[in-house]
């Protein structure tokens, strides 16, 4: 799909909700991501039009970004966190056996287009560990078992549920969630769990609690 | 020292991050109260409440506001960093899945505080599910007149927009972020002069973390008295511990702030079933390792960096007797190589070349002297590089000698998954030792 006047109308809302609209260029290329898969040439144009910048400026910035892609990524982008906090704990293992399976490195796709990976940099989810993102949303506790299934779940086509609650979508509508341009109407998933609540429980059955303030 | 949920108080209710269930608790009560108070008593508050970021440095909240020059005619800014990525921090993004409110109703007072009517919070782009949750809790507090035009009558306004990062763990840094969030690459700017002065569009602007700015409705409805009452002098208040690594149940853990590692790990249930613990991290990749003696030692800013540590972001992630410490600092390193912006030659070069060189010691082809070098190397990279990156890159390594220098020597022999098997740190193959 290419780039629209909508798209562009999008793009200027966006910039308008910040003192200087510049500020709004990262959340366009996410915009312009949820419409091509990737930032292609033609969003380079638009943003740099939208902003009054030059082409060279939004490539610079575009450039620097890991989530922003100068080529299409499968339809089902796949991160393994390999940061040691994940990876001793089985995030390496996991991404030998998916890359191999799959026959794909970092940042490549296999050839029906259906998959990519990427060697992924901490989540902030280390709690979780060994964690994967599947089109960023999240996969938490993942055995190499469990995260072939994942893929094969979602080559075949069948829903997959994010450990965080939302259905796994595609790259592009999540590109648009990320942009904030509108509702997704996910964001009221109760999505705490047995980790987050570890302390909170332990101190409920061992009846600890914060002294008394008017504890909000 | 006894857990103590406040920001994870009410997680375990299925509605916790909605505005009933936030008000439902007393949430939002604390904006009349700073109203009543007016902006400089909330910073005294603040300033006397001894709170100490949360992000990772631990500078003085209050303080920090109070560099902010009033009546100088200029906007003002408040901008909130939860781009946590920090290896083995993940505290933030559970406090704005479970709690966004607390953070919406810290943002409003603190805005109020520094007259700023305008605040941003920049979120990592890799969270969606967290990124929708506050773009959420936004759109009800703006239906519920907390955010917009003359909030609950007070006259006061502010604009709050939610931004989304698009992966560089640099943005973290505060003046990196700024840049990010101005549509720039993310790369840090010299200080002085510092955000307070000259931050977002070089105007006055105070960045301050997720969790600390979660703290602010609660010192403002509870008093400083009370907030106190928790931690130690330099250290006071509680603090969302989030444990990670090779413990029976990993997770978050609010507990105040003096609270020692062997008592967070008690919680935690210990390290997993049959083996012992090897080092640990007392928040990040970026501070030092310590080791089990130093597991006594309470959680507090002063105690760790007495320790020759730091607090860091308080999220220890621990490591047991399987793991191979060649290998976890072969990881972090790469990390670093990988994040590095490129502005500043120190970072941007040393970080290729002790990537490279501690790769030869995890591969088992490293050559004695070559240690010798790695340290001088990290030397010149520690304090001569722009930001906080380079000193970050250049602390694993020589903290990693000081405690298992064999294993490097090892190393000049012996790839590091042959000393140590990687499945055997796994928590999936349970282990066969």
């Amino acid at each position: 799909m290419a780039l629209t006047e909508q798209t562009r109308a999008e793009m200027m809302d966006l910039a308008a909700r910040y003192p200087q609209p510049r500020s709004a260029l990262l959340p366009m290329l996410h915009l312009a991501q949820s419409v091509e898969g990737y930032v292609t040439p033609e969003a380079i144009v638009m943003c740099a039009e939208v902003l009054g910048l030059t082409t060279a400026e939004v490539k610079g910035v575009a450039s620097f970004y890991t989530m922003f892609k100068d080529e299409p990524v499968g339809e089902y982008h796949i991160g393994v966190c390999i940061n040691p906090g994940c990876g001793i704990l089985g995030g390496d293992a996991i991404w030998d056996a998916l890359s191999s399976d799959l026959g794909v490195g970092h940042d490549e796709v296999t050839e029906d287009g259906k998959v990519s990976l990427e060697r992924i940099e901490c989540q902030a989810a280390c709690t979780h560990a060994p964690v994967l993102t599947a089109n960023w949303e999240f996969m938490d506790n993942m055995t190499v078992e469990s995260a072939r299934q994942l893929v094969e779940d979602l080559r075949e086509g069948r829903e997959v549920i994010s450990t965080r609650g939302p259905q796994i979508r595609d790259f592009k509508a999540q590109e648009r969630t990320l942009s904030g341009i509108d509702d997704d109407g996910l964001s009221q998933i109760p999505a705490t769990d047995d980790l987050m609540l570890a302390g909170l429980r332990y101190a409920k059955e061992h009846d600890m609690k914060a002294p008394d303030g008017e504890v909000i | 020292m006894p857990l103590t949920p406040v920001i994870t108080a009410h997680w375990d209710e299925a509605d916790s991050f909605t505005l009933d269930g936030y008000r439902r608790h007393g949430g939002y009560s604390a904006l009349s109260k700073a109203f009543e108070m007016g902006p400089d008593a909330v910073i005294a508050a603040v300033k006397d409440s001894g709170l100490r970021g949360r992000g990772g440095a631990g500078f003085p909240t209050g303080l920090k506001w109070s560099f902010v020059p009033q009546n100088d005619g200029k906007p003002h800014y408040l901008v909130v960093n939860a781009d946590e990525s920090e290896p083995g921090a993940c505290k933030d993004i559970p406090i704005m899945l479970a709690n966004p409110h607390a953070l919406i109703e810290g943002i409003i007072v603190a805005s109020y505080a520094i007259r700023a009517d305008h605040a941003f919070v920049y979120i990592r782009g890799e969270v969606p599910h967290v990124i929708r949750r506050v773009h959420a809790a936004v759109r009800q507090a703006h239906e519920a007149g907390y955010l917009g035009d003359n909030i609950l009558g007070s006259g006061f306004n502010l604009n709050l927009v939610v931004h989304a990062g698009a992966g560089a763990y640099i943005c973290g840094e505060e003046t990196a972020l700024l840049d990010s969030l101005e549509g720039r690459r993310g790369q840090p700017r010299l200080k002085p002069p510092f955000p307070a002065v000259a931050g977002l569009y070089a105007c006055p602007t105070v960045v301050n973390n997720v969790e600390t700015i979660a703290n602010v409705p609660y010192i403002v409805n509870n008093g400083v008295d009370w907030f106190r009452s928790f931690g130690t002098d330099k250290s006071p208040g509680f603090k969302v511990f989030a444990v990670s690594g090779h413990v029976q149940r990993p997770g978050i853990y609010e507990a105040p702030l003096g609270t020692p590692m062997s008592e967070l790990l008690d919680y935690a249930g210990g390290i997993r079933e049959g083996h012992t613990l090897k080092f640990w991290l007392p928040g990040g990749s970026s501070v030092p390792m310590l080791t089990p003696e130093h597991i006594d030692l309470p959680m507090t800013y002063e105690a760790m960096a007495e320790a020759g540590s730091m607090m860091g972001t308080g999220t220890p992630m621990l490591y047991d007797d399987t793991t191979s410490v060649v290998r976890a600092v072969t990881g972090w390193l790469d990390f670093y190589k990988h994040e590095s912006c490129g502005k500043c030659t120190p970072c941007r070069e040393g970080n290729w070349f002790i990537h490279d060189l501690v790769h030869r010691f995890d591969t088992g082809r490293g050559e004695r002297q070559q240690l010798k070098i790695l340290d001088d190397v990290c030397g010149q990279i520690m304090g001569r590089s722009f930001c906080a990156l380079g000193d970050a890159a250049a602390t694993p390594f020589p903290a990693a000698m000081k405690y298992f220098a064999d294993e490097f020597e090892a190393g000049t022999t012996t790839p590091s998954s042959q000393a140590f098997d990687p499945a055997a740190s796994t928590v999936f193959n349970e282990v066969r030792a």
